[in-house]
């Protein structure tokens, strides 16, 4: 299966100089640009692995520092999900304005649908993504995570690659 | 500025029992100081042959406020002074002789805190069937600050509806399921399915769907929360299906929606024919249990069609803003049903702005300042298509729901091929115009490359690549400008 969270995925996946343009347009509207990752693709989990720190006040001819954060993350997490995420911080907005994946791992076993039968035909329902079996760092084989301490992240800020 | 009544008669005193016109009763004061906290309201008033438009002014502001339609010492026990609405500014309405537009102002003090229909029934009560009026509409309403406060708003929001999707950067789309009516509980829920293993966020019951005999809603809501889980297996994506919980009573759209909460669906909807007290009290339960609330416009047009009378469906949804929905239908300006493209414009301002500015050319007669009362997701339903797709983009905007019914059901390569086009669709026009791609004029371009990669977009383009519906509205914005004083 494919996982289809983020504003592309029913397209073929992004090349880098489409996910630049896309970069670019975030850049030029003022958002703040974020990567983060996951191994862990439940629809719910909302929470996904920082990879730095945000990185703000970027300007329109910054999209390399971006390029380079995305291509960093893909380096340690070639087996995970990785995702850009635009931030538009302005008043009445305060949330995601963009949101797309730019990694994934080349088997995406998907989720189980397990069913509660309880009275009156109701049932409880819950997905089980498969991967999720394996402990963190583990999952979608060995190239899940690229070191034993999940990655390392950086905490500066200022976007330069580790 | 019309003339104010002169008969010839002399002037009768202002309490003598008997009928004094409403303009001399203080309903008419043209040098009336707006305050901050009054509900001002534009009218667009049709006088009967012979009367006078600024008395028709000051019995509409008469008869939605304290007046009745003789002199009553009773009002000498109030300040009525206060309790008067006052209207203050009549004008023409350029090039439609016999029209007006009147400005009124109604003192805060006249509506209970938080209560749609209380101030419906105040404004919107009697003065609909005035004798003395051929017709009357009311064109807008500019709600104060110290008023909006006192209504909860949107359950969710738009912002918060986003963040519980996890759903960025593009319209949202869905479908309504077709046939409107006859399917078994188990067809349904197959038609849910593969419209949202497909593609698609949201699917929805349709606004008559609600417990008929050949499919009761339990049955319903227990086939379709089935779907919603496959298909949320199939795609790691969040997905729901509007659960119709409108019903005879409210013990029955209750005991609707405790059920949909209980299997887990985390959207409901219910039709405008519920009334303002049914929708504020539905409101208050999605709020209470968290769940994401869409309402369908059903029975709107016959009051917010026609021009010259009945109530601008830029009102409807101030209303609804204010008692709070999360999603409701407002046009697509391309589809099957009236919409003139400024007209939508106004009544998606209305739902998304956090400040409207008074714009003649989208009929909004009043700067409304929404005091960061969240916005409501408009929805767009009713005869689009994903070809479609950079006109609904460029009239409509990102935050929005694209409801592509037939255009989804209605595929030739099945159901989940129809939500893959429009997906598709969707997905490669809002990536050319983040690129900077003039989409709207290359919006057809767009779609053939994408569809080249797509079969199931390129069967869509090809099955309605002519259907259109080009009809005049009926609704539009006066020809010059009307009045936009506050």
């Amino acid at each position: 299966m494919r996982v289809t969270q983020g504003t592309f995925s029913y397209l073929p996946d992004l090349t880098d100089e489409q996910v630049e343009a896309q970069i670019l347009y975030s850049l030029q509207n003022g958002w703040a640009i974020m990567v983060e990752h996951t191994d862990d693709p439940h629809p719910r989990n909302s929470l996904w692995e920082m990879w730095s720190p945000p990185l703000f006040d970027l300007g329109e001819d910054e999209v390399d520092v971006v390029m380079r954060e995305v291509r960093a993350a893909r380096e340690a997490f070639p087996q995970q999900y990785i995702k850009l995420v635009a931030y538009d911080r302005s008043l009445g907005r305060q949330t995601t304005a963009l949101s797309f994946i730019v990694n994934r791992p080349d088997v995406e076993p998907g989720f189980r649908v397990e069913r509660q039968e309880n009275a009156d035909r109701q049932i409880r329902y819950t997905l089980h993504a498969y991967a999720t079996d394996a402990p963190v760092g583990q999952r979608y084989g060995v190239n899940g995570s690229s070191t034993s301490n999940g990655g390392k992240r950086k905490s500066d800020g200022t976007g330069s690659a580790e | 500025m019309a003339e104010s009544s002169t008969d010839g008669k002399p002037k009768k005193d202002r309490w003598a029992s008997g009928v004094t016109p409403y303009a001399e009763m203080g309903y008419w004061d043209p040098d009336y100081d707006v305050k901050d906290t009054d509900i001002l309201c534009a009218f667009r008033i049709t006088p009967q042959e012979g009367v006078d438009a600024i008395e028709a002014a000051a019995a509409v502001a008469g008869e939605s406020s304290t007046a009745t339609w003789t002199v009553v010492w009773t009002d000498r026990l109030t300040p009525h002074e206060h309790y008067q609405a006052k209207a203050y500014k009549v004008d023409e309405v350029p090039g439609t002789p016999g029209q007006y537009i009147a400005l009124i102002a109604y003192d805060i003090d006249l509506f209970e805190e938080g209560s749609i229909a209380n101030l419906t029934s105040s404004i919107i009560g009697n003065v609909f069937g005035f004798k003395a009026l051929k017709a009357l509409r009311l064109e807008d309403m500019r709600i104060p600050t110290a008023y909006v406060k006192t209504f909860p708003g949107p359950p969710h929001g738009i912002v918060m509806e986003r963040e519980y999707l996890d759903k960025f950067g593009r319209p949202l789309i869905g479908a309504t399921t077709k046939p409107k009516l006859g399917l078994s509980a188990k067809n349904y829920g197959r038609v849910v399915y593969e419209a949202l293993r497909g593609g698609l966020d949201f699917t929805k019951d349709d606004e008559n769907i609600n417990s008929q005999p050949f499919m009761r809603w339990r049955d319903r809501y227990l086939h379709s929360m089935e779907a919603v889980n496959r298909a949320s297996a199939m795609t790691g994506e969040v997905k729901g299906h509007y659960m119709n919980v409108t019903g005879a009573t409210m013990e029955d759209m209750y005991e609707r929606a405790e059920f949909a909460k209980e299997i887990g669906s985390i959207i409901i909807m219910m039709d405008l024919t519920v009334g303002y007290t049914a929708m504020s009290s539905m409101s208050k339960w999605c709020r209470a249990n968290g769940m994401i609330l869409h309402l369908h416009r059903a029975g709107h047009g016959t009051y917010t069609r026609q021009k010259f009378h009945g109530v601008s469906f830029r009102v409807i949804a101030k209303w609804c803003r204010l008692l709070g929905v999360d999603h409701i239908h407002a046009g697509t300006v391309v589809g099957k049903l009236e919409g003139d493209p400024a007209m939508i414009r106004g009544y998606y301002d209305v739902c998304r702005q956090r400040y409207n500015k008074a714009n003649p050319e989208t009929g909004l007669y009043f700067d409304q300042d929404w005091a960061s009362l969240p916005g409501v997701m408009p929805v767009a339903s009713g005869g689009i298509h994903a070809g479609q797709m950079y006109q609904l983009l460029h009239y409509l905007g990102e935050d929005v729901v694209l409801q592509f019914g037939g255009g989804t059901i209605g595929h030739p390569m099945g159901i989940a091929a129809g939500a893959t086009a429009n997906r598709v669709a969707v997905e490669a026009m809002i990536q050319a115009r983040n690129e900077g791609v003039d989409y709207f004029s290359e919006g057809p371009d767009i779609l053939t490359k994408a569809a080249k990669g797509c079969p199931e977009l390129n069967a869509a383009l090809e099955v309605w690549k002519d259907i259109t519906f080009e009809f005049t509205s009926t609704d539009t914005a006066d020809v010059v400008e009307t009045p936009t004083s506050s």
